[in-house]
């Protein structure tokens, strides 16, 4: 289904969070979620599913101030 | 000094971004002889994964982190980026950033409060950066905020303290509330006045990051926020504005 990853439109075969994180390779990465600008915590991923057009964002540690 | 409840040694908070390279920030920071560093949360790609490297970098550090909210115009933002960064980092701590203003990057202070009570409520130990506004202070410690962070002046300006009388103000309304002045220090000298105000501690980023040589003025700064503070605790003398000797007048010789 088409999703809107990180702010781009893609094409992903999955059927809940968890299940995009694993197509988009994200494996053991250290991220933490959100879906349509809500949080999902990492044990809540597996039992969230997506629709068509839900906006999913991925994010990691990185340098801040 | 502690902040939540977390004993710290050094009064110095050292941001993590805009340094030339890795292995600078890392000298920086061992230079710096921090206790706790400032990160943030951006999006990370599953192929290039570049926050996974920067976050092992930051761990083999052993400092303390501070994620922040860096970026967040509205409360809904601010709040699920916290969220975020609890889960990820680990940490109940959050630097709560709630921006106004795209120029000056000076906070919201109605939703910073708004967001602070949230964050408050959810179990989250705030560090709001705000003005140094008294009645903003107010609402922040009524919100659930345990340490207050003002601006000494807008983000990366290296201005230095824009408003003495207002930190003065904070720090002798606010005897026993952790003050840390967060941004706008330039040089050494702005964090060494910052603790002789009396601030319990300084956060700054841009002034080490952008140096010459970010290590040494890492360096620089940590000894700085040394002296300062041990000059406030030493107690200075109060400013006068006639001269009065200091070798004593008694005895001279008279020569005329």
């Amino acid at each position: 289904m088409k999703l809107i990853v990180n702010g781009s439109p893609l094409e992903v075969e999955a059927e809940t969070l968890a299940g995009a994180l694993a197509a988009l390779d994200y494996g053991d990465a250290v991220v933490a979620t959100a879906v349509n600008g809500a949080f999902v915590p990492a044990a809540s991923r597996a039992a969230r599913s997506l629709s068509e057009g839900d906006r999913i964002e991925i994010v990691a540690p990185r340098q801040g101030g | 000094m502690d902040f939540y409840g977390v004993a710290l040694r050094s009064r110095l908070l050292l941001g993590t971004a805009l340094y030339p390279s890795p292995a600078i920030l890392a000298d920086a920071v061992r230079a710096a002889d921090c206790d706790i560093v400032t990160v943030s949360l951006r999006r990370e790609s599953g192929r290039l994964r570049e926050g996974q490297d920067f976050w092992g970098l930051i761990r083999d550090l052993g400092v303390r982190v501070l994620p922040n909210t860096a970026g967040c115009h509205s409360v809904k933002e601010a709040v699920t980026t916290a969220q975020m960064a609890r889960e990820v980092f680990g940490t109940p701590w959050i630097k709560l950033e709630v921006i106004g203003d795209a120029d000056t990057l000076q906070p919201d202070v109605f939703g910073l409060v708004e967001a602070a009570k949230i964050l408050s409520a959810e179990g989250f130990e705030v560090f709001p950066y705000t003005t140094a506004d008294l009645g903003v202070a107010d609402r922040l410690l009524e919100a659930g905020c345990r340490v207050l962070m003002p601006w000494g002046a807008p983000i990366g300006t290296g201005l230095g303290l824009n408003d003495v009388y207002a930190l003065r103000s904070l720090r002798a309304r606010f005897p026993d509330v952790p003050l840390v002045v967060d941004a706008g220090i330039g040089k050494p000298s702005h964090a060494a006045a910052a603790m002789e105000l009396g601030y319990d501690a300084v956060l700054l980023n841009t002034a080490v990051a952008k140096a010459g040589d970010p290590v040494a003025m890492a360096g620089a700064f940590a000894r700085a926020i040394e002296a300062g503070r041990a000059g406030y605790l030493a107690g200075p003398i109060e400013p006068r504005d006639m001269a009065a000797p200091s070798t004593p007048v008694l005895g001279r010789a008279s020569l005329a």
